[in-house]
């Protein structure tokens, strides 16, 4: 760097004004087949990068990403489940002692020792040695870390109802326009067990379907709600027997006033 | 003409010794997968790199559609995927980048790991890289709130249930995250802010001091 007198500037400002020259550091002297980065190894690894988008591309348009229903807060039948790397956390929780009244070892102590020793890696092994083989400690734990994640991710995809998981956030095509000034709508909101399998919009909760789904008519849904159906428990219905077969008309009609 | 251009600026900033400080380094030969294919495990990095910056890009396009309020994120998120051209791709990038950016980056780390490279004297990028690796998780669980449908919304109650059993800065933790007692309108804006400005800064942050030292300490020998 030059110093003293005699430097000269551009105009006012402390740019300096004798230019540097502009060219590439060289590498020749360097061990190896050292190569310059800019614009050498550059140009050979943007194939790389290339063919790497292309997958990636494909990928995204053979699989869109997933959407399903939009969310329902009152809807506690839902089972969650985590994007797929929080699995072996998520999975970690269901074991006996990591869970109930040892959630603390699941969720804080057993993940907090093993990215607090990942973080401070260099401080728990400051030895010189770089080869694997060569620290068998450090490497030992981490490939039992990697089994374990691999392990709890593999359970956590075996535990879980994939079809269930499916079905209960498939999105409804909803084309039901129920009338909520019917007779037969009040009724229904007076039933507390229907609301709880069917939701207080009468379009279904992961524990019963929409009640409009079959094209049943009034005597046989009348029935449906003494008898029951499937897991549908009968003999739920609470009021007169008007009032049944006004809300049984009501269901038979598409949720209009009949 | 481009040298021209190039020319009027360095002749007012002096950028000839910046841009030399950028594009001067060397690719030893143990790195470079051109001589010896195994080599192609230091790609990890780069393209844990490769996919932030597709991550930030189709984020930026989505925030052109997406709506953070509850009444119209789901709304919006389903416009973008049906309704939009290319949207579909551009959500599909930024679903799938997710997974790729995770799995990228646990590559990279045991990459690190295995070849002892976070010994002295990198011990302070091997901490930087960590804390990036946190930061992403982050950024993974907040942005599976976003869409607003059933299997973020109860993930996201569940994720929330956890830090709530943490000792001592628990109820914390979830009052700040949820902005309130129950996953709904504040815990979206939050996530929102959360996803899309803090941690994105942070990692920005991150990237540049990360990138800094492996340019001022140069990649780690051969083993
Ligand atoms: C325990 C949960 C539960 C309760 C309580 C319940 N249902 Fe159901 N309901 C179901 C299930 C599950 C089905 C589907 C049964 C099948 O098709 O196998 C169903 C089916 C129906 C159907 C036929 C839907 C169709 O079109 O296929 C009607 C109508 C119906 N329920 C009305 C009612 C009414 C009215 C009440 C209140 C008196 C009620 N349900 C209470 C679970 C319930």
């Amino acid at each position: 760097m030059q110093r003293g007198k005699g430097m000269k500037f551009v105009g006012d400002s402390r740019i300096p004004a004798e230019r540097k020259p502009n060219i590439p550091k060289d590498y020749s002297e360097y061990p190896g087949k050292t190569e310059a980065f800019w614009p050498n190894f550059l140009l050979k690894e943007w194939m790389i990068g290339a063919v790497f988008l292309i997958g990636f591309l494909c990928l995204t348009i053979a699989h869109p990403a997933p959407l399903e229903r939009v969310a329902d807060p009152t809807d506690s039948g839902y089972i969650p489940l985590p994007d797929w790397y929080f699995l072996f956390l998520y999975q970690l929780l269901k074991y006996e002692y990591a869970a109930g009244d040892f959630t603390v070892i699941g969720a804080v102590v057993i993940p907090g020792i093993a990215f607090g020793a990942l973080l401070l890696a260099p401080w728990l092994d400051r030895g010189p040695e770089r080869r694997p083989m060569k620290r068998p400690i450090g490497s030992g734990l981490m490939l039992l870390a990697v089994v374990s994640i691999i392990f709890l991710t593999w359970e956590s995809v075996d535990d879980h109802d994939w079809e269930a998981a499916a079905q209960q956030g498939e999105i409804v095509d909803v084309d039901y326009d129920v009338d909520e000034s019917a007779e037969g709508y009040d009724i229904y909101l007076s039933q507390d067990s229907c609301i709880g399998c069917h939701g207080d919009d009468m379009l279904g909760t992961s524990a019963g379907p929409p009640v409009f789904e079959s094209d049943y008519d009034v005597d046989e849904i009348i029935e449906i709600i003494h008898e029951g159906i499937g897991s549908m428990p009968g003999d739920q219905f609470d009021g007169s027997e008007e009032e049944l077969e006004t809300l049984a008309e009501f269901i038979a009609n598409d949720g209009q006033e009949p | 003409m481009l040298q021209k251009i190039y020319d009027w600026v360095d002749e007012r900033l002096d950028i000839t010794p910046m841009w030399r400080d950028i594009a001067d380094h060397e690719v030893p030969e143990h790195v470079n997968p051109a001589h010896h294919f195994s080599a192609f495990v230091y790609c990890f990095g780069g393209l844990t790199f490769f996919t932030v910056v597709i991550q930030i890009l189709s984020g930026m396009f989505l925030t052109m559609y997406y709506v953070p309020d509850i009444i119209n994120a789901y709304e919006s998120v389903y416009y973008l995927q049906n309704e939009v051209t290319f949207g579909v791709i551009v959500r599909g990038m930024h679903h799938w980048g997710a997974s790729l950016v995770i799995v990228m980056m646990f590559l990279h780390t045991l990459r690190v790991f295995f070849t002892g490279s976070y010994k002295k004297p990198r011990e302070l990028n091997w901490v930087v890289g960590v804390l990036m690796f946190f930061v992403i998780l982050g950024l993974g669980f907040t942005g599976y709130l976003l869409p607003w449908d059933m299997k973020a919304y109860f993930a996201t109650v569940v994720g929330l249930e956890i830090a709530e059993s943490v000792p001592v800065v628990g109820d914390f933790t979830k009052t700040l995250l949820a902005g309130g007692e129950i996953v709904g309108a504040q815990t979206l804006a939050r996530f929102f802010a959360i996803h899309v400005f803090f941690l994105p800064g942070a990692l920005l942050g991150l990237l540049g001091a990360h990138f800094y030292m492996i340019r001022k300490q140069g990649i780690s020998g051969p083993l």
